[in-house]
């Protein structure tokens, strides 16, 4: 089993989400994040006062899946998190031990 | 005594739009706030209503208002007394003197409020209302009576104030300028960043100041008539160009017209307007709209080049927008809007108008600084003027009053993810 981890605009979540749910992926998590890779952060300015803002709101999408899957996944989402421009974020995979089902107790691929 | 239900009734409605200024203000500077401190801004300025509402009845009305005195008021009418009395110089009023003494007790609310934009998010609360107390006493009532009763040397002089520029604006802004001297700068400041954490507040607030404002300036005219009319549409005038100046200039400058920009442009003429709505005319509120707009926007970096703490720019707003609409009714004032009134510059008036409107913003600047200074310096060491630096970083609304404004507390300073670094462009 495998842990597809990927950092992308907020803005293309409905695209990757609709491409994975297409594919047949059945659950996933998403949170707001914050950081800062190749592309540079914002500046505000107040009253004439300017505020740069280092660190660029970003979306982390994990999704859990067997490990023959992983490389398929992982070409989904790049391709539906691709505008070209810097910023589009990062994909990768980590392995997984053990999953479990909170509700049944099943283990491993029957859990994802 | 004739009275004329109309005027009656305008006065009565005017009293209670300049009464909704102050909660206004409230949220026009606790937009402007960091999100721990809003409740801290919004509760000094509430209390001040609840404080200025009784003392001003208490005596303090009479103090402003009453007897002959070139320098201050009597207690003739204390406690109301004698208050079917109008106030001295006032016997041709069409509206009952409790109406008048009502709808000046709302200029005394908010004089004192707009103190709370240069000392915000570090001043104790206990110490703001020993503060706004004592300051109407000693500062208020004083400069109220030297330039609104016909009692007072600024008014014999010939000095004009039409609806409180000198005496609101720019005596609330020079206090501020001395109470923040005293108090010192937010910790962090001029280095962390303190950004406004509700910008749509510091618009809403706006726009209840500028619908308020019709009736602290058509309010001055104390009667429905073509005056009042006047003062209505310079006020508007004035407000709208002011707003596009302040964002025109923003443009040029930093490269953005922004929403804060917008509404403080805005507050910056309807500051302009207030001492001339009722002497110029509206082609004339154009020119002072426009002045204060680019005016006060540079002002507001004054701060930041001379290192004082003026938290929400009360100077730049209000100090400096008070002073300009004052003296630039030297220029622009014409009898034609106010047979009562006198010509300027511009007008064939000559200079005295002039000299009398520097005289006024003069005095009451300096009278106001220099009082508040020393009644500041005297609280801080009776009573401390000043939070720990404990509550500061904790924010007010949970060190002082025990509450939070919003549910995810750790999101009040914008996004707890979101560090960054602060510089001024000023």
């Amino acid at each position: 089993m495998k842990l597809i981890t990927a950092i992308i605009k907020p803005f293309k979540l409905d695209d990757i989400k609709s491409a994975l749910q297409a594919y047949g992926i059945t659950g996933m998590t998403v949170s707001e994040a914050s950081g800062f890779g190749r592309q540079r952060g914002h500046t505000e300015v107040y009253r004439g006062a300017e505020y740069t803002v280092d660190l660029v709101p970003k979306v982390r999408l994990e999704v859990l899946v067997d490990s023959p899957e992983a490389e398929a996944v992982i070409d989904l989402i790049v391709k539906a998190a691709s505008t070209g421009s810097i910023g589009d974020g990062k994909v990768w995979s980590t392995p997984v031990d053990q999953v479990v089902r909170v509700r049944t107790g099943e283990r491993g691929s029957d859990a994802i | 005594m004739h009275f004329d239900t109309g005027d009656t009734a305008w006065i009565l409605v005017a009293a209670a739009l300049v009464l909704l200024m102050t909660p206004g203000l409230a949220f026009f500077y606790g937009g402007m706030v960091r999100g721990k401190n809003v409740l801290g801004m919004l509760a000094q300025n509430f209390v001040t209503m609840g404080i200025v509402s009784v003392l001003w009845i208490t005596g303090v009305y009479s103090l402003a208002f009453s007897g002959k005195g070139k320098l201050i008021g009597d207690l003739h009418q204390f406690g109301l007394n004698h208050i079917w009395q109008q106030a001295t110089g006032f016997e041709a009023l069409t509206i009952p003197p409790l109406v008048f003494c009502a709808f000046q007790l709302m200029f005394a609310i908010i004089t004192p409020a707009l103190i709370t934009g240069g000392s915000a998010d570090r001043m104790k609360f206990s110490a703001w209302v020993v503060f706004s107390a004592v300051w109407l006493v000693i500062v208020y009532a004083p400069v109220a009576h030297w330039v609104f009763s016909p009692s007072g040397w600024l008014f014999k002089l010939g000095a004009l104030d039409f609806a409180g520029g000198t005496v609101v604006h720019a005596n609330a802004g020079a206090a501020a300028l001395a109470l923040v001297l005293v108090l010192g700068k937010r910790k962090g400041w001029p280095k962390e960043r303190m950004r406004p954490h509700n910008v749509p507040f510091v618009l809403l607030g706006a726009g209840l100041l500028w619908f308020g404002w019709f009736g602290f300036n058509a309010g001055s005219a104390l009667g429905a008539n073509t005056l009042s009319a006047f003062a209505f549409v310079n006020t508007n005038t004035a407000t709208g160009a002011a707003l596009l100046a302040w964002i025109l200039t923003e443009k040029i400058r930093d490269g953005h017209a922004t929403t804060l920009g917008a509404a403080s442009g805005a507050v910056a003429g309807l500051v302009a307007i207030t001492p001339a709505c009722g002497f110029v005319s509206p082609m004339g509120s154009i020119a002072i709209g426009i002045a204060a707009g680019v005016i006060c926007c540079l002002a507001t970096g004054l701060k930041n080049k001379f290192k004082f703490d003026d938290a929400l720019d009360v100077v730049g707003v209000h100090l400096i927008g008070g002073i300009l609409g004052a003296l630039l009714i030297g220029f622009l004032g014409t009898k034609m809007t106010n047979s009562a009134g006198a010509n300027g510059v511009f007008y064939g008036g000559g200079w005295t108008l002039l000299g009398h409107q520097t005289v006024a913003v003069a005095a009451v600047v300096a009278y106001s600084f220099i009082v508040t200074y020393i009644l500041a310096k005297i609280l801080d060491k009776v009573m401390g003027l000043r939070i720990s630096e404990e509550d500061e970083v904790a924010g007010l609304d949970l060190s002082i009053h025990a509450e939070t404004a919003y549910e995810n507390s750790s999101f009040s300073d914008g996004s707890r993810f979101l560090s960054s670094s602060h510089q001024s462009a000023n």
